[in-house]
């Protein structure tokens, strides 16, 4: 509870008054092998923790009080502590652990396993494999339905999205989506799908019931190359207005109309924008710049970036606690 | 709990078979191999063709070439498209044939094409590969060429059948050059060897000079026949003076002597070309974009790391492979003719997509320049600007092809 103190001690002394937001951002650090926390008062990074090699994707426990993260290069998923900002166990993830989605169960991790072609479903409480699905070559994006039927997975070489019914624990379907798929997220109803595809350049959006692409987005930037427009990370607000899309080395996150599907706007951020996340009051969206090594904050309503902050090299994956 | 991939157990191939492929983690341990099923499947076959070569005795010789270069890249490249294609019902079998040193490549291909063979990547040096596309018998085949970089063959010795998935001289030097422009380096001391393909390189060097406004100041030639591993203290210095230069450039394709320049040159100037900085299609260093999952797949693979001709097979047969999945077919002429069309893009763990250039059928990719254990730079570099893709900033742009097919 010491953190608690210095935070607020730290925002007192930055603004004399309590702090607005107060949430908690958490950044994988590929390169470091670190962790860096940003207070969401006060913007800056208030600790930065030694993690697994290679950490990749994060997200948060269904009560917010683990982190899982994927440590790639230990064939493993660390599960820290946020109280204590200390590993309590590794789950037995599968090699090379890239990306995972909780199910909403709070149970079952699908965890993406990018060198051996499959994922790997850990049962959390037990640590154990419940089972394996055999997907495509370089599995990377996973997300599950918010009903918690369809689990899914990008496979970048492959370039298709795998259904897998979570029931039958057996892929059912494949979605032929554009190249390098990289990250899938459910729209909140769980009636669409949104997937990246970083090399064919396109988001698809696809229809859960049937599993077809239903709409291709592309996008175009004045002054950008258009083989560097690559989209990655995608977030969607809870209210069903926006998709934000992380375009990664051209360096801006595309915001879209998620009902219209029109490209609103381009809003520049750091170098090799990699994954997005947002508040849970949904006001700011947090993007993480690789190659500029810093994480860029975006106001949701004004769409305007207002800071960007230095974390540790080749920031990744990013998750926000409330 | 890693799976046997392109192997699949039968018990695996019965959940596959009845659309399910779910394996309990008990039995996910390595299984023994079998053929693919083939009832049920459509099947696309690759022939990769390449000849024994006599290694000429170099100075620098303390790597041995692998004997399965090239080979290597096409097993886990079918074994890729495998593993896409059980999705899709699709099945890519490889015949892999090596035509020993004093063997006909020639004839190597008619009796591929006479088996039934309608792609064939070509792992030749030289012009070889040109002069088989224009065989008779080779009319109806889509050729890669994934093993020579003869300028020669993306412009009078270019074939319809013919794509290039290797780099050629031209995008390669143009590549360093790009850098080399950045950097302000741009006063040149050539050195090249006495081979032919030396003398191909070097004639890529001063093109690629001509381009990216630098300048060959002298041009020397080392033709020296002795082992100088002991004498290249004394002599490099010596050889290397001459006119201010800002970088020396190294024309010794088969390693030869380029190795012994660097740090022996009369001033202190970095050494560039086939030795030192190197412009290739691939390199170990390389793992951005992805790479580093390519590296050590093929490192399970091959035990060893990943060659530029490796890369440049591998590119080919995951071609015909992107072919088979986007237009769902696996006709050799369909295959063939989505690939030169204008929607293939190829993802090749270089960043960018990647195409085949409609005028003389080359891969259009970025190039990187390597050290020995680090990436220095991927080229295009930024500034080097083109209205189509910053990608025909390297090599032979449509203007100034001589390809006339």
């Amino acid at each position: 509870m010491t953190t608690a103190r210095s935070l607020l001690l730290a925002a007192l002394l930055a603004g004399g008054t309590l702090p607005a937001l107060a949430e908690t951002v958490y950044v994988s650090n590929e390169k470091d092998n670190t962790l860096s926390i940003i207070d969401g008062a006060t913007l800056t990074v208030t600790e930065t923790v030694k993690v697994g090699r290679r950490p990749r994707g994060i997200t948060l426990s269904a009560d917010g009080k683990h982190l899982y993260i994927c440590a790639s290069d230990d064939d493993t998923v660390q599960v820290m502590d946020l109280a204590t900002k200390k590993i309590l166990h590794n789950l037995p993830s599968g090699e090379d652990p890239e990306l995972f989605a909780l199910h909403p169960d709070g149970r079952q991790l699908f965890i993406a396993n990018e060198e051996s072609n499959v994922v790997t479903i850990v049962d959390v409480p037990n640590r154990r494999v419940a089972y394996q699905v055999d997907v495509g070559v370089e599995p990377e994006g996973m997300a599950v339905s918010p009903d918690g039927k369809w689990a899914v997975n990008t496979s970048e070489t492959t370039n298709m999205v795998h259904w897998i019914d979570t029931e039958k624990r057996a892929v059912v379907d494949n979605t032929l989506v554009d190249s390098r798929p990289r990250y899938a997220q459910f729209s909140k109803d769980g009636g669409r799908l949104w997937v990246s595809a970083e090399i064919g350049g396109t988001l698809s959006v696809i229809d859960t019931a049937n599993r077809k692409v239903a709409q291709t987005i592309r996008f175009k930037i004045k002054g950008v190359p258009q083989d560097r427009i690559q989209p990655v990370g995608i977030k969607l607000t809870d209210d069903g207005r926006y998709a934000f899309v992380a375009l990664g080395p051209a360096n801006h996150v595309a915001v879209v109309d998620a009902q219209t599907f029109a490209v609103k706007d381009y809003l520049l951020v750091g170098r090799r924008v990699w994954q997005l996340d947002l508040s849970p009051d949904q006001k700011r969206l947090y993007a993480t710049n690789g190659v500029s090594g810093d994480v860029s904050v975006v106001d949701v309503d004004s769409l305007k970036v207002v800071k960007s902050i230095k974390v540790g090299r080749y920031p990744w994956g990013v998750a926000v606690k409330g | 709990m890693r799976f046997s991939l392109w192997l699949p157990s039968l018990m695996q191939i019965a959940l596959l078979a009845g659309g399910l492929c779910a394996s309990p983690a008990a039995f996910s341990q390595e299984a023994a191999p079998v053929d693919l099923p083939t009832s049920n499947m459509a099947t696309v076959r690759i022939a990769y063709l390449t000849q024994e070569v006599e290694h000429p005795p170099a100075l620098s010789n303390l790597d041995e070439p692998p004997a399965d270069e090239g080979l290597a890249g096409a097993n886990l490249a079918v074994a890729d498209n495998n593993s896409t294609g059980r999705f899709l019902k699709q099945r890519f079998e490889l015949e892999a044939v090596t035509v020993p040193i004093d063997g006909d490549p020639a004839q190597a291909l008619r009796d591929l094409a006479a088996a039934g063979h309608r792609i064939v990547v070509l792992d030749l040096p030289g012009e070889t590969p040109g002069a088989l596309a224009r065989l008779p018998e080779a009319a109806n085949l889509l050729l890669f060429n994934a093993g020579s970089t003869d300028d020669s063959l993306r412009n009078a010795l270019c074939a319809p059948n013919l794509l290039h998935t290797a780099p050629d001289r031209a995008m390669l030097a143009d590549a360093l050059a790009q850098y080399l422009a950045v950097k302000r380096w741009t006063k040149w001391l050539l050195i090249v060897g006495t081979r032919p393909e030396d003398r191909l390189y070097a004639a890529a060097v001063k093109r690629a000079a001509k381009r990216f406004g630098a300048e060959v100041v002298e041009e020397k030639t080392w033709s020296e026949d002795h082992d100088a591993r002991r004498t290249a203290q004394a002599e490099m210095p010596v050889f290397t003076q001459g006119k201010r230069h800002d970088v020396v450039i190294v024309a010794d394709e088969i390693g030869d002597f380029g190795d012994y320049v660097l740090y022996r040159t009369w001033e202190p100037r970095p050494v560039a070309g086939t030795q030192g900085l190197v412009p290739t299609n691939w390199h170990r260093a390389h793992e951005a974009w992805g790479a580093a999952q390519l590296q050590s797949r093929f490192k399970a693979a091959a035990q060893r790391t990943m060659l530029p001709r490796d890369h440049a097979v591998w590119a080919a047969i995951r071609a015909v492979g992107e072919a088979a999945t986007r237009t769902r077919s696996t006709d050799p002429a369909a295959l063939a003719a989505h690939i030169r069309g204008p929607d293939f893009t190829l993802a090749a763990f270089k960043g960018v997509p990647l195409s085949f250039r409609s005028w003389d059928g080359q891969l259009r990719q970025p190039v990187l320049l390597a050290a020995d254990r680090s990436l220095v730079s991927v080229s295009p570099q930024d500034g080097f600007l083109h209205p189509r893709t910053e990608l025909d900033t390297l090599g032979h742009d449509q203007p100034e092809t001589g390809c006339r097919r």
